[in-house]
């Protein structure tokens, strides 16, 4: 694996695994005395963020650092961006300031793709538009794997802003990709113009689906939609699309509620519910941690060759 | 030797052929039990005393002497597992990936320290164990227990308890397990 762009660049089942076992290890790291260790000492992550993210940054940013990685930082706000340069240039400058992986999120799908092709740093996909966020969909198997174990068949519900949601494209890729069944339930507004080709079944009622459901993945419902005329008011969109706790009283007894933050507490999720007992959302955050470490440590832990003299025992 | 060794000692890949058993299931308990003895008369008994196996050969090794002490002192001692591939010095040189579990369960400050390996080379893996152990705490004392000490040492590190002193030529293979241990080498 050159780069994560997407969850295909993982090659599988057997990929996503490797990444999830390599992040039991990097737990274990983050349960240290002193969670740090020098595993990518003198390599530099650089982070070209054109989108805002706290969470994301800071995940990564952690886990480079426990690495032992130095980390730059191209603050898009204050660059050159705001001059006009393009996209392309600016992969270029950061390339020429010796990056060994640039970690990247943009509005326009494709953006890591095209840097991929132009620099010869790892680029690791930290969400692109409505594309992909391969790094969140890790975390959110390693997170499933903790609570309810094997995926092999368990049905998961996905509610919320598919259209839109590129953590709801790579979950279902690696949910399925592991063996689960995904239900995707959202208003037809909110759907793919079309799902040809996605290995999942389409739901528009939310209490039949989540019924029987092992998880239920809360999407984050985006103000600016209702603006669109995409749906009629928040208050109806949580009335018949949001986790409320009345709800979440309706679900399996042993089923989990997922959500991949920031919260919009009371419109897609009830805050009783992100707070209580099925919620697993502050776990989702500090796998993250460990999960980055892992896809970071995998992207550059190896490069070059193997040494000549270098047996040990 | 442990797996991740043999599977990259050149020639890479190749299956380990034994030549001679220099050491018998029986030896080796031997030994094992005559290191329990010096490591409790060393330390005066297992007071503070944490066996730590390093993956993945001087794990099993560490459990056999961990049941020598219990035996000898009546007390079973701390022990835990360290896996160093995160704090080895040829990362980026070779793929060096994690094998195995550490579990380090008590906080190593003031405790004294008895890692445990199966092979003693050229001391590298002693070496990211020793800094792996700066983020445990900060031991009063590391010692340093090996079945086969086979010489080539690359760095200022000895052992404090040695099974057996082996001359090798660096390109054999010494193959160590609780029953035995053989002298070979790998053959693609």
């Amino acid at each position: 694996m050159r780069h994560l762009l997407d969850i295909a660049d993982l090659g599988g089942r057997e990929g996503i695994e490797d990444i999830l076992e390599l992040t039991d290890r990097f737990v274990e790291v983050s349960n240290r005395p002193i969670p740090k260790v020098p595993a990518l000492r003198g390599r530099t992550v650089a982070w070209l963020f054109y989108e805002n993210s706290s969470r994301t940054r800071l995940s990564f940013e952690t886990a480079a650092k426990r690495l032992s990685a130095d980390t730059a930082n191209f603050s898009v706000g204050v660059s050159s961006v705001n001059k006009g340069e393009s996209l392309r240039d600016t992969a270029r400058v950061i390339e020429a300031m010796g990056v060994d992986a640039v970690v990247v999120r943009h509005s326009s799908s494709g953006a890591p793709h095209r840097i991929a092709g132009w620099v010869d740093a790892a680029v690791v996909n930290a969400g692109d538009g409505w594309h992909q966020h391969p790094t969140q969909a890790l975390l959110d198997c390693y997170t499933l794997r903790q609570h309810i174990g094997d995926l092999a068949g368990r049905r998961i519900v996905i509610v919320g802003d598919i259209k839109h949601s590129r953590v709801a494209r790579s979950d279902v890729d690696a949910f399925t990709t592991l063996g689960a069944e995904v239900t995707l339930v959202a208003p037809p507004t909110l759907l793919p113009p079309s799902l040809e080709g996605w290995p999942v079944t389409v739901s528009h009622d939310l209490d039949a689906a989540a019924a029987d459901a092992d998880v239920v993945y809360v999407l984050r419902m985006q103000r600016e939609r209702m603006t669109e005329a995409l749906v009629p008011s928040l208050r109806e969109y949580t009335a018949r699309w949001g986790v409320t706790a009345e709800r979440a009283a309706c679900l399996r007894s042993d089923a989990i509620v997922m959500h991949p933050g920031p919260v919009n507490r009371g419109v897609e999720l009830d805050a009783v519910v992100a707070d209580g007992p099925r919620s697993v959302i502050v776990d989702q955050v500090r796998n993250g941690v460990a999960v980055r470490m892992a896809v970071l440590y995998r992207l550059l832990g190896h490069a070059g060759a193997v040494g000549e003299d270098d047996i040990d025992g | 030797m442990a797996e991740r060794e043999r599977r990259i000692t050149r020639p890479f890949g190749g299956v380990f052929v034994a030549r001679a058993q220099v050491m018998t299931a029986e030896e080796v308990h031997r030994a094992t039990w005559r290191i329990a003895h010096e490591v409790t008369e060393r330390n005066g008994g297992l007071d503070g005393v944490v066996i730590i196996g390093l993956q993945t050969g001087g794990v099993p090794l560490a459990e056999r002497l961990a049941e020598a002490l219990a035996e000898v002192e009546g007390v079973a001692p701390v022990t835990g597992t360290l896996d160093v591939a995160f704090h080895r010095d040829d990362v980026g040189l070779r793929p060096v990936l994690p094998e195995a579990v550490t579990e380090i369960p008590v906080d190593l400050d003031g405790a004294t320290v008895v890692l445990v390996d199966d092979v003693l080379f050229t001391g590298r893996t002693v070496r990211a164990a020793l800094d792996a152990l700066t983020s445990f705490g900060r031991p009063r004392a590391v010692q340093l227990a090996v079945m086969v000490d086979r010489g080539h040492r690359e760095l200022p590190i000895r052992p404090d308890y040695v099974g057996k002193n082996l001359p090798t030529r660096r390109d054999e293979v010494v193959n160590v397990s609780v029953d035995g241990v053989e002298l070979g080498e790998m053959v693609k």
